[in-house]
């Protein structure tokens, strides 16, 4: 079981981030299709989380105590998948059966597979069951915490709002909401398909606890993780700042690679650039 | 004959489900006195959650719930629980099959003044068309009292589908109900009328008319539209070869609909569906079911019809 109390080793998770790069660009370029910038700007949050925050049992998945992840941007998860079999969910070689038929592995994340909390990738229903989760724990007397991971893009959806005054309204400290802030969705630039003048100020003003976060910093992310904790009466809004391919510099901010998969040739220059042994 | 809305037999069947099984929670979109969500909150407070007038993020909020161990009610209109967040239901409930049972009252045109905004008509269609949902249609007070506990042990979800205004209470406490069984109410062997809801009672005033013209009609409560009572509606229909379905619901792809695609199938026979063709409007209920021709007159001309044809 893994928990917090784990040292952080940021050398060592900055090679696990690395691992779980390689990882999520050889699954898509098998896959041939899939979603390669939104999965590699997650990385660092779900090493952070799987690694040394969540409680958590890779050997026991439906182990009552949990701590529980919803990725709600669905479509980042080849990232969640590579961080899953890398702690031993399911094995390693499974990575490379995503989105193939008969695959657990799914195009967007499907209930069933080990780890995976809820179906997902219909957006913005993520943080609605976070928070069906966190009031059920709340009831139980249950010491875990839910995390949701949404997507920027994501917020443009009403039922957002909708679950960020239910978690207000019931002051679920329980739940920590993340937004993977990489300013890019599917049209564009988020700033001009449907600009939120102010993420941090929305949600303060719902009755949220703001942080804002590098995130692909991981001593800032745990720390950040750390700091939410300390929130008793609010949930917590974690805006992690991300960069869209975070990690592949011909895929970084180019939004091309929304919804596509790297090609042979350029999976052998991503991996170039990883620079793993 | 004693009349009580469908919707009462919910809330005394949430009460009862409530005090039995612990994990039992309710969700209401606002509405609660109108759906009898309230019913529960009185009583078990602590297991009652609201979420304003916001039915996607309720229906999610269920899904959390039943991934958590709970047994979840969500409750609100029809219209609102099938229509406004029907890729809610799709996804986190249809799809991961987990035992959620979405309560949809004011099914139905007899919803009265309120108008088409609030008469749900496409619930059954809506519904029956997603895999996994049980779609029920009690037929009075005790069946949905019935339906609502039946619903807890049903290890699928359930939409069950319910009126707002009273109407006749036709079956007894000891009368049998199984989800996905449908209930044989009268014997007959010129014609099959199939009903459900609030269709049922007057179903059975046409069968009591078409016997003075020496027509005998055998009348099917079918209370679960899906899982269909395959076994049930061709038995009877194998013996009348001519069916009339009855439904305070679109023709299009409802309970009549759902007939239809069994027969066709199964054993095409002559068939009239009798229910909406368009959307409602204000009225009383009386005037409503009249002018949308859902009246036991309507029942046994479409029943006259057929047999002369046959």
């Amino acid at each position: 079981m893994l928990d917090k109390s784990k040292k952080l080793d940021v050398g060592k998770l900055e090679t696990i981030a690395k691992e779980i790069r390689r990882d999520i660009l050889l699954m898509l370029e098998q896959a041939g299709s899939g979603h390669t910038g939104g999965s590699l700007s997650i990385v660092e949050i779900l090493i952070v989380l799987y690694y040394c925050k969540m409680k958590h049992n890779p050997k026991n998945p439906k182990w009552q105590k949990r701590d529980k992840f919803i990725l709600s941007k669905g479509h980042g998860c080849p990232a969640l998948y590579a961080v899953l079999a890398n702690l031993g969910y399911f094995p390693q070689e499974d990575l490379l059966t995503l989105r193939k038929l008969g695959s657990g592995l799914q195009g967007h994340p499907r209930y069933g597979l080990p780890g995976i909390e809820t179906s997902s990738g219909s957006l913005g229903q993520g943080l609605s069951i976070a928070c069906g989760m966190a009031l059920a724990a709340r009831m139980d007397n249950m010491k875990n915490k839910i995390y949701c991971l949404m997507g920027d893009g994501e917020l443009d959806e009403g039922q957002i709002w909708e679950a960020a005054m239910t978690a207000a309204h019931y002051n679920l400290s329980n739940l920590c909401g993340i937004i993977d802030y990489n300013k890019y969705q599917i049209d564009g630039k988020v700033c001009d398909v449907m600009n939120i003048k102010s993420i941090p100020d929305v949600w303060r003003s719902f009755g949220w606890n703001v942080e804002e976060v590098d995130g692909h910093n991981i001593k800032a992310l745990f720390e950040v993780f750390n700091k939410v904790d300390n929130e008793k009466k609010k949930p917590s809004l974690i805006i992690a700042h991300t960069i869209k391919g975070k990690g592949v510099s011909f895929i970084e901010k180019d939004n091309r690679w929304h919804g596509v998969a790297p090609r042979k040739n350029e999976l052998e220059r991503a991996l170039k650039e990883l620079d793993l042994e | 004959m004693a009349m009580e809305p469908t919707r009462d037999g919910f809330g005394e069947g949430i009460i009862e489900v409530g005090k039995l099984y612990k994990n039992v929670v309710v969700l209401s979109a606002d509405l609660s006195s109108s759906t009898r969500a309230n019913w529960f909150k009185e009583k078990y407070p602590e297991r009652f959650f609201c979420f304003g007038v916001a039915e996607q993020d309720m229906i999610c909020a269920a899904a959390g719930f039943a991934l958590s161990g709970k047994i979840p009610f969500a409750c609100t209109f029809g219209v609102f629980a099938s229509g406004r967040a029907w890729d809610q239901v799709r996804i986190s409930v249809s799809s991961m099959d987990l035992n959620i049972n979405v309560i949809g009252t004011h099914g139905g045109v007899s919803v009265g003044e309120d108008g088409l905004t609030h008469q749900a008509l496409e619930e059954i269609s809506l519904m029956r068309c997603l895999p996994n949902i049980a779609v029920i249609v009690p037929v009075d007070v005790i069946e949905a009292k019935k339906a609502t506990i039946a619903a807890v042990k049903y290890p699928h979800p359930t939409y069950i589908r319910l009126g707002r205004n009273p109407v006749p209470i036709i079956t007894k406490e000891k009368d049998k109900f199984k989800i996905g069984k449908a209930n044989l109410l009268k014997k007959g062997k010129d014609v099959t009328i199939i009903a459900c809801g609030s269709m049922v009672c007057e179903s059975l005033r046409a069968c009591e008319f078409l016997k003075s013209k020496g027509i005998y009609a055998e009348v099917i409560n079918l209370h679960t539209i899906e899982p269909i009572d395959k076994k049930t509606i061709l038995n009877s229909v194998k013996k009348t070869n001519a069916v009339v379905t009855v439904e305070e619901h679109t023709i299009k792809g409802g309970m009549g609909g759902a007939v239809a695609e069994l027969l066709g199938e199964n054993y095409p026979i002559l068939m009239k569906r009798i229910g909406m063709k368009n959307f409602g409007e204000s009225g009383s209920p009386v005037e409503l079911l009249k002018k949308y021709g859902l009246t036991y007159a309507n029942i046994a001309d479409a029943a006259l019809d057929l047999v002369k044809r046959k």
